[in-house]
């Protein structure tokens, strides 16, 4: 048998010893592990572990569970870490420019997520523009018998759909969105060649030229915020706003203000600024669709999540390039 | 006011949602006869005013007999608001040559758009997830139940008309796969072909029903085809509610024999069984898979030119029946 690469302790026989050591970086809350989809290929190092202390100085590779913050702390208690493999496709729990500045490489789920949260966007659209959840509650409450007719919903075609962000979830939106006879327009860090749909410089401009907004972007420092009062206002009373990315990119404060003032018409909802908890007063709005950040929850995204994130790791310990990494720009 | 004495008399029956909410525009055109407003009886009133009466307009719901017809002697068009025919008897209508014009193409695009709608809901549980949410539950129960991926499901549609294609072009951007079932198949069409129901459904995960409700779809999705659909089946239904046998649908749904269901129609609107109201896996909706704003303006339209055709001796715009 090989000799293992590095020194064994006492009382640790594990056939496994010859597997490279990943750390398994998560918050106590965090009870579902991903443990089983590391262990067929990596030993697991976890602060339970005895050697714990010696070894969390030599691992290279950080496994980064859900939104676990990675920043200076982390980074200075793992000083041998190359690489933080994260599982979702938001990393704005990283920090990412303090990874560069040390050298560590990150990746994300790539695209696993992509055509679920696309798909998801496309629903929570439709739900919000034709009153589906808000019907289904209506039906439910025995009402139809009674009340007769519902409110009229608003057409999906012929909307001009305003897209937040133009990477492979926001062109996922388009794509799906078009057949439905919308108008796609878009607003980016900078502008992409070779796509037919016009660009606007500002989302504020993108607002004012839009019917529905769909947040498909990071969540960065410059993007914190950025669905915010002026560009609600913008947006106007007919808008909608759709939210796919992380609860912070809008001024959720803000946004409910708006939503119970009626001042915009409504908005689909799968993420929120202190989840899981959600501002009260849209529960009593209809015309709020809210969901408790699934976006990504299908059985195949999360088996496509589970072949990303042992597919970044055997790279890294290749020598290889990684197959989502995340550069710091 | 008098200047409506000059105007085409038509008699109204129903009334349609978009005479509640366009009634102004149709009366500056059109006479209304409204049996619904007077204190007689309706025959009473049919006989008494309705004699020379040669058009009339209903609502998708007005059962037109051959009964009713035959109190209106005069009458050679009828001009319904819906997209469905089921509730007009087409046979009398042919033998007396009383034209029938219904919505046409209208309203196919934003009833493909529930349809879709309803796919998406139910296979990614949006609306059980707004009802988890709303119930204050999510910070204590956290997680929530996996959806179904929407792309990649193979899509089986009953009825490749304009609501159907509809439907098709849509889901085929979200990456499902189409085929269908259709009284004929369509050559130019790319999907796959399928000659019975049962055997379309045996070969797809989601059913979208987008066909007529005639003597022969009656009832077309009983227990086989439930069964055939399986544990992991969905089914979405924006036609009307007798394709399917509601009774073993509500059985299927209950025991989990079908995965989910999306529902715009009922065999006996407004009535929903109630089993479906505890259900997680079913979305609801109250027949209005038409009702946009933008809708009820194309079908005043439409209506009102028909009925200018018919008054005119011009070609009808959306006939089924051209008598």
């Amino acid at each position: 048998m090989a000799s293992p690469p590095n020194p064994q302790p006492i009382g640790s026989p594990d056939p496994n010893d010859n597997l490279p050591l990943v750390l398994v970086h998560r918050l106590p809350q965090f009870t579902t592990t991903f443990n089983h989809w590391l262990q067929p290929h990596f030993r697991i190092l976890e602060p339970s572990d005895p050697s714990f202390s010696i070894r969390s100085k030599t691992v290279r590779a950080l496994f980064c569970m859900g939104p676990t913050p990675v920043n200076s702390e982390t980074l200075d208690q793992f000083p041998s870490v190359e690489c933080v493999v994260g599982t979702s496709a938001g990393i704005d729990h990283i920090d990412l420019a303090e990874c560069n500045r040390r050298r560590v490489m990150v990746t994300n789920a790539g695209d696993a997520f992509s055509e679920d949260v696309a798909d998801y966007a496309v629903g929570l659209l439709i739900d919000v523009l034709r009153r589906v959840s808000a019907a289904d509650r209506f039906v439910r409450g025995g009402l139809w018998a009674v009340n007769g007719e519902y409110p009229l919903g608003s057409k999906v075609g012929g909307k001009r759909i305003g897209i937040v962000g133009l990477g492979s979830i926001g062109s996922m939106v388009a794509k799906r969105l078009e057949p439905f006879g919308c108008i796609i327009a878009y607003n980016s860090r900078r502008k992409k060649l070779n796509v037919p749909f016009p660009y606007y410089s500002t989302v504020q401009d993108l607002a004012t030229n839009s019917d529905a907004l769909i947040l498909c972007c990071s969540l960065t420092s410059e993007t914190r915020h950025l669905i915010n009062k002026d560009v609600m206002m913008a947006l106007g009373k007919k808008g909608v706003v759709i939210n796919v990315g992380r609860g912070a990119l809008v001024d959720e404060k803000e946004l409910v203000e708006f939503l119970v003032q009626g001042e915009i018409a409504g908005a689909g909802l799968d993420v929120f600024e202190d989840e899981p908890n959600v501002p009260k007063e849209l529960f009593g709005l209809d015309n709020v669709v809210l969901s408790p950040h699934k976006a990504v929850t299908t059985p195949e995204s999360i088996e496509r999540l589970r072949k990303a994130i042992v597919g970044n790791l055997d790279a890294f310990f290749a020598n290889k390039p990684l197959l989502s990494q995340v550069k710091f720009e | 006011m008098a200047e409506s004495k000059h105007l085409p008399k038509v008699l109204l029956l129903g009334p349609p949602n978009v005479f509640q909410i366009h009634g102004k525009h149709f009366s500056q055109r059109f006479q209304f006869l409204k049996p619904f407003e007077s204190p007689i009886p309706t025959d009473q009133f049919l006989a008494e005013n309705c004699g020379s009466v040669q058009a009339m307009m209903c609502s998708g719901d007005t059962p037109v007999t051959s009964d009713l017809l035959r109190k209106l002697p005069a009458v050679r068009i009828i001009v319904t608001s819906s997209a469905g025919v089921n509730h007009i008897d087409l046979t009398e209508c042919r033998r007396r040559g009383i034209s029938v014009c219904n919505a046409g193409t209208v309203f196919s695009e934003d009833v493909a758009d529930t349809a879709v709608g309803l796919v998406i809901d139910v296979m990614r549980r949006i609306s059980a997830g707004d009802r988890f949410v709303r119930s204050g539950v999510w910070p204590v129960q956290g997680q929530y139940p996996l959806g179904s991926k929407v792309g990649g499901k193979r899509v089986g549609i009953i009825g490749l008309g304009s609501i159907g294609l509809e439907v098709a072009k849509r889901l085929e951007a979200f990456g499902c796969k189409i085929s269908y079932n259709s009284r004929t198949k369509k050559s130019s069409i790319p999907f796959a072909y399928y000659p019975s129901v049962l055997e379309l459904t045996i070969n797809c995960d989601i059913l979208v029903i987008c066909c007529a409700l005639t003597d022969q779809t009656r009832h077309m999705i009983n227990k086989e085809v439930l069964y055939a659909l399986g544990k992991e089946g969905v089914i979405v239904n924006i036609a009307r509610g007798a394709i399917i046998d509601e009774k073993e649908l509500v059985a299927c749904l209950v025991d989990g024999k079908i995965a989910g269901a999306g529902l715009d129609v009922f065999e006996n609107e407004p009535e929903v069984p109630n089993e479906l109201f505890d259900l997680d896996n079913v979305v609801l909706s109250a027949h209005r898979a038409v009702f946009t704003e933008q809708s009820l303006w194309d079908i005043y339209e439409l209506m009102s030119g028909n009925l200018e055709a018919f008054f005119a001796n011009k070609p009808l715009l959306s006939p089924v029946i051209d008598g």
